[in-house]
């Protein structure tokens, strides 16, 4: 009996597991952002000071990420599915856009007084 | 299937029935001949195969665009191949073109192998001489040095220039670079006041081809398709009888008339793209692989100097 109750919980357990993964999958990571159809997405992020943010081309055309000051953030051309990482060290709003594109416009609010869990 | 529209020069924008009918989804060339200023354009497909001739014109030349060697998603795994048809196409022309104008995007990612390619598919081409302007695909990274080392060594400032031919004043000009946040095309202080300076000493019946990359035209500001500051360059060819404007960029054909200017977009030989608003994005369109080499458009243009109309006649190939 012991054995069956155990095989029970451990059955349950992985069913709460896998729900769990499933949500954790649908959601995008808090740091990361989706280069999707011509967007940034999602076009505002806040982050504490100190996060990295990850951007990555979804799509079949490469884009770019270039603050508006065209000094602070500065990517390479991003192909399909490459990634770019940013370090936020500093508090305040990072406004960007695609430099390909310059109607993809985004926002990275870095928040002072929080640290990167 | 064979559309006629008549322009309206007395609205502005597009009317949308004549816009979705300009379309055509991907092709692999448009033939130019001039005869007395006036300008024809034909599709490539239509005078290979015997079903146009071109007017016998004092000049023909053809416009190629959008060539995006390097790209391999599903929209189109070959652009080479559907290059090399391209100039297949060229070379079968029953009169050879003077020369070709290549209108941007010729790589897809600016890599020095996708440009070799693309010089060695074009050595096949018996019309040699090839007047290039960079597309954004082409200055990624650098801010365009290659490009300029490879194609734009007798040009001025990011790779704008002109020259003539037969008497006709071809500029080639420059406006994927230095773009601004939540801006179009951009062609700068620079480049406008080249081109003022450029026109000063020409007479007004000089013929005027003005080609460049993205739209010197709002066709679709929400997808990015125009030039910020066009209004201004095109203010300084208002004098001149006729003025024709041939852009690549938005992987369809389109046309617009306005004045004594003549707007048109080429298709691209790589894949196409939506018609505006008809998709989320402009991202690459896919469509039948016998539809992407088979499907083409024919575009004539009736262009007769001193006339305040004209007529353009656009024939979308039914598959």
């Amino acid at each position: 009996m012991k054995r069956i109750h155990l095989g029970y919980a451990g059955a349950i357990a992985l069913m709460v597991l896998a729900i769990h993964t499933s949500i954790a999958r649908e959601k995008p990571a808090s740091n990361e952002v989706a280069i999707d159809n011509f967007s940034f997405i999602p076009q505002t992020l806040t982050v504490p000071v100190g996060t990295t943010v990850t951007w990555i081309n979804r799509d079949d055309i490469p884009h770019t990420v270039l603050s508006v000051d065209k000094t602070t953030i500065v990517s390479p051309a991003l192909d399909t599915d490459e990634k770019f990482a940013y370090k936020f060290t500093v508090a305040g709003t990072n406004d960007y856009y695609c430099s390909v594109h310059p109607h993809m416009k985004g926002r990275i609010i870095v928040e002072a007084g929080k640290t990167s869990p | 299937m064979r559309d006629e529209i008549i322009h309206d020069h007395n609205h502005d924008g597009i009317d949308r029935r004549g816009f979705l009918k300009c379309m055509a989804w991907a092709g692999t060339g448009v033939l130019f001949t001039v005869y007395g200023g006036v300008l024809k354009s034909y599709g490539l497909d239509k005078v290979v195969s015997g079903q146009v001739t071109p007017a016998k014109g004092e000049l023909s030349f053809v416009q190629i665009s959008d060539s995006h060697i390097g790209f391999s998603k599903e929209a189109n795994k070959d652009v080479v191949g559907t290059l090399q048809t391209a100039i297949d196409r060229i070379n079968a022309l029953p009169t050879p073109p003077a020369f070709l104008l290549h209108t941007g995007d010729l790589s897809h990612l600016s890599k020095a192998a996708e440009f070799d390619t693309l010089d060695q598919v074009l050595k096949g081409c018996k019309a040699q001489d090839v007047h290039y302007v960079p597309g954004e695909h082409d200055v990624l990274n650098d801010n365009g040095k290659q490009y300029l080392n490879r194609y734009g060594k007798q040009t001025r400032g990011d790779g704008w220039y002109s020259f003539d031919y037969n008497g006709v004043h071809f500029m080639g000009l420059v406006n994927v670079l230095n773009l601004k946040a939540g801006g179009l095309g951009f062609l700068g202080n620079d480049q406008l006041e080249w081109i003022e300076d450029d026109v000063k000493g020409l007479g007004g019946d000089t013929p005027i081809v003005v080609f460049a990359h993205i739209p010197l035209w709002t066709v679709y500001p929400d997808w990015g398709w125009g030039t910020d500051d066009s209004a201004q360059a095109l203010s300084y060819l208002k004098r001149f009888g006729s003025v024709t404007v041939l852009n690549g960029h938005i992987h369809q054909t389109m046309q617009k008339v306005e004045g004594n200017i003549t707007f048109h977009t080429a298709m691209s030989t790589a894949f196409p793209q939506p018609a505006p608003g008809t998709a989320p994005s402009p991202g690459p369109m896919k469509v039948p692989a016998e539809k992407l080499r088979g499907v083409l458009g024919i575009t004539d243009v009736n262009y007769i100097q001193g006339k305040s109309s004209l007529a353009i006649i656009d024939s979308p190939l039914a598959s």
